[in-house]
């Protein structure tokens, strides 16, 4: 399974045409502690960029991006009662949806993980 | 300062404003004192038409006030019309706040509630607005039987966007429930009712309200407060939103305002309501304190895709409302509710057995109704007006081919004589007219 990231911080791990999204640890870590995640629904079709979800923390309201033109298949609704799992654990047990990917060629313009680790030193 | 602003007097600070909006000048002398200005007003007041009897309803109520709510909201540590941030030395007011949505919750049976919005109006607006963000979709089914001027505020507030409003009929000063159920099955975002009704008409919508899930709509209500203290409660009616004018709730009717909008939604919708929320939480040393919560919702953080646009609180109206219910409690406020609709069901006895007057309900209504002659009803309301009687609402305004319907309400301040005598006048007037 190999994962890729976007500039706006969302990692999306790709098998096939199969996916899981998430938050990368630098967000999580930007954002301070997750108060709640609003997931998005299971079923819905997502192109890339739209807004797919929104995660509130201490500090902050956030859209959280599609990385890859999808149909959402599953959500993690563990993240209701329990958005903390997002700060401790935010590119394992923390992923927001389980995705069908509607493009094989989907991860062409994202970052590698190199790449990403890259873009964020960047950042400073 | 207008300096500062680039503009050369505050005349332009005023530009945004169409010229026809504005006051323009006061008919006043100039260059009176403040003791002769004074006198001017009170002298200007005393014109002023104040019947003697009061039959004017239609949505705002002339309920008693205990003295206790003037007296208490007019304190100088609550006395504030706005919302406070600053929990750290605005402890007392919060706790109002907590207390006042606690109250709303308990009338509707609903799990949570907002601060407050402006009025009963555009809590529904904003209420229907949350049903569009929830359900993704843009149709919105009305009732013709809401409230004329919240009417006009849902339709105000979906002018912009990609929405349809589907407004249905009224059917014998009811809801056409066939019309109304066969527009939600196309795919609808809302259904939009009020209890009782604008022509005083009670119902139990738990079917429209199924229809309405069965179609993945939401239902948003309106809901007077006082019936609510004895009609099944918007949250057993199965309502996902519950809104209401709250202004019976120990507000005056001041010609018009400010008023009160109550705002209350299921725990599944509590994150998509608009406007200041207050929530109980501990503080470092575990003593219970009040705080402004769920503020990720609203614009100063959320930006343009907060839940509304709304960013103030009635927050003096809301304390009243609160002090009102605290001191009438469940016993007395479902007392004010039986006086109330007692008082119009003798009205509606008294007024059915005159010659030439119909009663247009055909269900059974709360503390108000409507009633048609053979003359049009603002005539109708001028003469009573010439007998010291303020006699209701005339239809003709809002309804097609009600040009002779009158609404009239009651509450527990009409007296039986008061309404022996309006029964005495208009049959009186009637028998002239013929």
């Amino acid at each position: 399974m190999d994962i890729f990231y976007t500039k706006d911080h969302e990692w999306v791990k790709v098998e096939g045409r199969s996916g899981v999204m998430g938050i990368s640890a630098y967000a999580v870590k930007q954002l301070g502690d997750i108060t709640y995640v609003e997931l998005p629904e299971a079923g819905k079709e997502i192109t890339k960029g739209v807004v797919v979800c929104t995660v509130e923390s201490v500090k902050a309201a956030s859209d959280i991006y599609a990385p890859v033109a999808a149909k959402i298949t599953e959500v993690n609704s563990a993240l209701e009662s329990a958005p903390e799992k997002m700060n401790a654990s935010p590119e394992e047990e923390g992923w927001i949806a389980k995705l069908e990917i509607s493009d094989p060629d989907a991860s062409k313009g994202l970052m590698t993980a190199a790449q990403y680790d890259e873009f964020v030193k960047s950042l400073g | 300062m207008l300096d500062a602003c680039g503009v050369s007097g505050v005349e332009d600070l005023f530009a945004d404003i169409p010229a026809d909006l504005r006051a323009g000048e006061l008919a006043l002398e100039k260059g009176k004192s403040e003791f002769e200005l004074m006198r001017e007003m009170e002298k200007l007041a005393a014109n002023c038409p104040t019947p003697g009897i009061s039959f004017t309803g239609g949505g705002f109520y002339d309920h008693f006030i205990p003295s206790a709510v003037d007296a208490l909201s007019q304190m100088g540590g609550f006395l504030t019309a706005y919302t406070p941030y600053q929990s750290e030395c605005s402890q007392g007011t919060l706790q109002a706040l907590y207390e006042y949505q606690t109250s709303i919750c308990r009338l509707t049976g609903m799990a949570a509630a907002n601060a407050s919005v402006y009025d009963g109006g555009t809590a529904l607006a904003e209420g229907t607005m949350m049903a569009a963000r929830k359900t993704g979709r843009g149709k919105i089914v009305i009732d013709g039987c809401l409230n004329p001027l919240y009417r006009d505020i849902v339709k105000t507030y979906f002018s912009s966007g990609d929405f349809e409003i589907v407004e249905i009929a009224p059917l014998n000063c009811a809801l056409d429930r066939e019309k109304f159920k066969a527009e939600l099955a196309g795919g609808a975002a809302a259904a939009v009712l009020q209890n009782p009704n604008f022509f005083g008409t009670v119902d139990d919508y738990s079917d429209v309200v199924k229809a309405a899930h069965s179609a993945g709509a939401l239902a948003v209500g309106s809901f007077y407060p006082v019936a609510a203290a004895l009609l099944k409660s918007p949250a057993d009616t199965g309502f996902d939103i519950a809104t209401g004018e709250g202004q019976s709730l120990g507000i005056r009717l001041s010609f018009g305002g400010p008023y009160l909008g109550y705002m209350a939604a299921t725990s599944g919708l509590a994150r998509n309501l608009p406007g200041r929320i207050a929530g109980a939480t501990n503080d470092e040393k575990g003593r219970r304190g009040f705080v402004l919560t769920l503020q990720a919702r609203e614009q100063h953080i959320r930006r343009e895709r907060a839940s509304s646009n709304i960013c103030s609180n009635q927050n003096l109206c809301a304390l009243r409302a609160l002090i009102y219910l605290s001191l009438v409690g469940k016993k007395g406020l479902r007392e004010v509710a039986s006086l109330s609709r007692d008082k119009s069901e003798y009205a509606k006895e008294r007024l059915g057995a005159i010659g030439g007057v119909t009663i247009k309900n055909n269900a059974p209504t709360f503390n108000e109704f409507v009633f048609d002659t053979a003359v049009p009803g603002t005539a109708l309301l001028d003469a009573m007006a010439e007998r010291g009687i303020a006699a209701g609402v005339a239809l003709g305004a809002f309804y097609e081919g009600c040009e002779k319907s009158v609404l009239i309400s009651f509450t527990e301040k009409s007296r039986k004589e008061d309404i022996d005598l309006f029964a005495e006048k208009l049959e009186e007037f009637l028998r002239k007219k013929r």
